[in-house]
């Protein structure tokens, strides 16, 4: 990939003076127009497509880094095996439809349990909010799907059409064998690497090995095939073809953003304070009475989201700082100070047209408030699954009857119980009452040899129905015609629980 | 909309004229993928036409509307929806119209679907009667309690519920009467207040004893071919027990002379010439669930 770095190359010769006639048409390509200007709009806008160019630098390097490790989390994670027993599904994150159940490593979540999944997405939205606080929109620029399969598809784009000016150039040019082979290349590995998204995104949802055996030999359930399909066609298409338009038209984020951050919050900016009055430069000649941009454009040519951040801070900008990069690149070949383009607050810009020193306000009550409430949360969530119960008890007393007067003038209630075993071994719950002297338990047939006794499965509950009934002689024990009662359940290890119930009677 | 055009001073962009608090729209260019996706959804709604009923219009009969491609209609989906169910159920059904009723109850899968059918039935026929929690009401049994009139085992349920109670139209209908001692002239009423608090006293309620035991020799003479020399009844014959706590008309004084002296004859139908066999074992066991069973 050396036509770039000629590019560049070229770039620098005229800035420094030693460009040659035959090199500046290169440069023509290189110093675009922002796509998405505000100049000149019609009524309908058709897309100019967006042909970022590549750049290199710190911002680049934690890109790939970021890149390469949320692409491996995506398509590893249904992989991780976790042991949950004998019985139990192995996958470390599953989300178990049929079953109802969502397994993640520790955690195993039942549907009446989904508060644990509000709270998870509790604290993504405020980790959003104070991450956006702090510094723009970090995860727009770094870490959102749509950001990375979008860098992803472009870095497959300029495998084989090359660079910027390259890929101009080529779409420009008429078909020919050459073209067709790199384009039909290009939507090959796109559609490719979009299957394997689609792919991966259902390992989610069954048994990971299992489904990819399953998925190759074309025995995979229709469902499966269905939602690979759907995954592979957003993927292509948001990653591959609308790209910027689907964060510019389609996604709200951008639009929330505004009301998150503030004078203090570090956002990728143009320092027009010293980069104006903006101007091309000839090697030798002095800085003096102008800024700092030469006005190359390499800024606008390296921006993927097609805009030109001298335009001071946009709606369409993602603050992947890219085109920090790109300055810097140029700023080194000039010979003047990096951060021409960098991250910047909008404070700080008026404190260095006043003179002031700069000051970086990271804790302020905006991300003091923020942080705060993420701490919180996250305490809860610890607390609750601490304290999460394995053993559950469920009783409803019959109200229809209320109670039933026996031959023997007793009183008899029914209760329906629900026991709930989240352990992932199958135990025996032992069934007693307390709290009501007298009062005597009877499970619903008689001819059962130990009704109290209730084998349930790992990972399952019961629905059992019980009879309690008090003595014609005891019946002076209600008070107003009801009792307190305590239904208690206790498994052959000891855990035990607890569910306070009453006991209702002739109101006498 | 305001006439005059307006033009946002910072980013140079015509406005709608819409305006909120000083707030206005910028009137910038809808990209034209948006517009085509529009377009598509048109072209759908038309492909939707034809596929669907959509479309009303008047004919002779009234209102009437295209029926789309395939004839679908809600009510369509439904009825077969519901006749799915009954396929699936009938599998169960044939079991449960075969097998002794016995046997039923001691099959874990059959049982969950007749106490289910039986609960929906009992619902639909018995509730009116016997209260939705089929827990009775004046003359009218509950059917949770361990007390029995005509026995409470599953196959003396089934018989009560095929041929009812005193239902002339089954010649197999489960017959006996309380005779109307005064109205009958067959006792004074004298002998009557003795046989009440005869009666009173077999639970510790009497307030007379010489009443009382004047009473249990009219008892002797009158009561015991049905209700037995020790008054406990007798399910043959559907005669209460008398000893018991629980009584059908009420177990006070005035309410054991009223019986005494006007007989009593609550009559139950016949559910055998309105259901299925099968659809009885099921209303049988479901009873028999309720906690009384014998
Ligand atoms: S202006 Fe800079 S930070 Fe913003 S999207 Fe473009 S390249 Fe990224
Ligand atoms: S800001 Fe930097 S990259 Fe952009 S045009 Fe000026 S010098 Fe070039």
């Amino acid at each position: 990939m050396s036509e770039p770095a000629t590019n560049l190359e070229n770039l620098v010769a005229e800035a420094v003076g030693t460009a040659s006639a035959a090199s500046s048409s290169a440069l023509n390509d290189d110093s675009a127009v922002a796509v998405n200007s505000q100049l000149n709009r019609p009524l309908y806008q058709s897309r100019i497509k967006v042909q970022p160019k590549l750049v290199h630098g710190t911002f680049r390097r934690i890109k790939w880094l970021v890149m390469a490790l949320t692409l491996s989390v995506y398509y590893v994670t249904p992989f991780i095996r976790w042991n949950r027993g004998p019985g139990m599904p192995d996958q470390a994150v599953l989300l178990d439809f049929p079953a109802r159940r969502f397994y993640f490593f520790f955690l195993e979540i039942w549907p009446q349990e989904f508060y644990y999944v509000t709270g998870l997405l509790i604290l993504a939205a405020l980790g959003l909010f104070l991450a956006t606080s702090v510094a723009g929109r970090v995860w727009c620029g770094y870490t959102c799907p749509q950001t990375v399969w979008t860098d992803l598809f472009v870095f497959v784009e300029r495998l084989f059409e090359g660079d910027r000016s390259a890929r101009i150039r080529l779409d420009k040019e008429g078909w020919s064998v050459g073209k067709l082979a790199r384009k039909v290349g290009k939507h090959a590995v796109w559609l490719l690497i979009a299957i394997l998204t689609g792919g991966a995104w259902v390992f989610y949802f069954a048994d990971a090995p299992t489904l990819a055996m399953q998925m190759v030999t074309f025995s995979a359930p229709m469902t499966a095939y269905i939602f690979v399909g759907l995954f592979t066609a957003t993927t292509y298409t948001l990653g591959g073809i609308a790209r910027e338009q689907v964060c510019i038209y389609m996604c709200p984020w951008p639009r929330i953003q505004g009301a998150m951050f503030d004078e203090e919050s570090l956002l990728v900016s143009y320092k027009d304070d010293r980069g104006e009055k903006r101007g091309p430069h000839k090697k030798g000649t002095s800085w003096e009475g102008r800024g700092d941009c030469i006005d190359c454009g390499q800024c606008v040519a390296a921006c993927p989201m097609g805009i030109d951040i001298r335009d001071g801070m946009q709606l369409e900008c993602i603050q992947c700082a890219l085109c920090i990069d790109a300055c810097d690149e140029i700023m080194d070949k000039v010979g003047r100070p990096r951060g021409l383009i960098g991250y910047d607050t909008l404070n700080n810009h008026d404190r260095r047209k006043a003179g002031e020193p700069l000051r970086f306000r990271i804790i302020r009550p905006r991300t003091i408030v923020y942080a705060a409430a993420l701490l919180i949360v996250a305490a809860i969530m610890v607390v609750a699954l601490a304290s999460r119960e394995t053993l559950q008890l469920a009783v409803l007393r019959d109200r229809n009857p209320l109670f039933v007067t026996l031959s023997d003038g007793s009183i008899r209630n029914g209760y329906g119980i629900k026991i709930i075993n989240k352990d992932t071994a199958a135990h025996v719950f032992h069934v007693t009452i307390e709290g009501l002297e007298g009062a005597r338990l009877a499970g619903l047939s008689a001819d059962e040899v130990n009704p109290t006794e209730i084998a349930i499965g790992p990972d399952a509950l019961k629905n059992v129905r019980f009879y309690v009934s008090l003595p014609k002689d005891r019946l002076s024990a209600l008070d107003h015609g009801l009792a307190e009662l305590n239904f208690v359940v206790t498994d052959e290890t000891g855990r035990h629980t607890v569910r306070e119930t009453t006991f209702r009677g002739p109101d006498q | 909309m305001s006439t005059q055009k307006h033009t946002d001073e910072i980013s140079g962009v015509e406005t709608t004229g819409h305006e909120w608090d000083g707030i206005r729209e910028l009137n910038n260019p809808l990209p034209k993928w948006w517009i085509y996706t529009f377009y598509v959804c048109i072209l759908w709604s038309l492909v939707y036409w034809v596929i669907f009923p959509a479309w009303p219009y008047l004919s002779s009969g009234g209102w009437k509307h295209t029926a789309g491609s395939y004839g679908y209609t809600q009510r369509g989906e439904v009825s077969a929806e519901l006749q799915k169910v009954a396929e699936g159920r009938a599998v169960f059904m044939k079991q449960i119209d075969a097998m002794p009723i016995e046997d039923i109850a001691k099959n874990d899968s059959l049982m969950e679907v007749a106490l289910a059918g039986g609960k929906a039935t009992f619902a639909d026929n018995c509730a009116p009667c016997h209260g939705s929690g089929a827990a009775g009401g004046n003359g009218f049994p509950n059917l949770n309690d361990d007390d029995w009139l005509w026995g409470g085992k599953l196959a003396d349920i089934q018989t009560t519920l095929t041929h009812g109670i005193r239902w002339e139209a089954d010649a197999d209908t489960r017959q006996n009467m309380m005779p109307r001692f005064l109205d009958d002239k067959m006792l004074t009423r004298e002998q009557i207040n003795d046989v009440a608090e005869y009666v009173l006293s077999l639970s510790n309620k009497a307030d007379d004893a010489a009443a009382a035991t004047r009473g249990s020799e009219v008892f002797a003479a009158n009561c015991v071919s049905c209700h037995g020399a020790d008054a406990k009844g007798n399910q043959e014959l559907g005669a209460p027990n008398l000893t018991d706590a629980i009584w059908l008309y009420g177990g006070d004084k005035a309410t054991i002379v009223t019986t005494l002296s006007h007989g009593r004859g609550g009559v139950m139908p016949a559910w055998g010439a309105r259901l299925p066999g099968s659809t009885i074992k099921e209303l049988a066991l479901y009873v028999h669930s309720l906690g009384g069973g014998k």
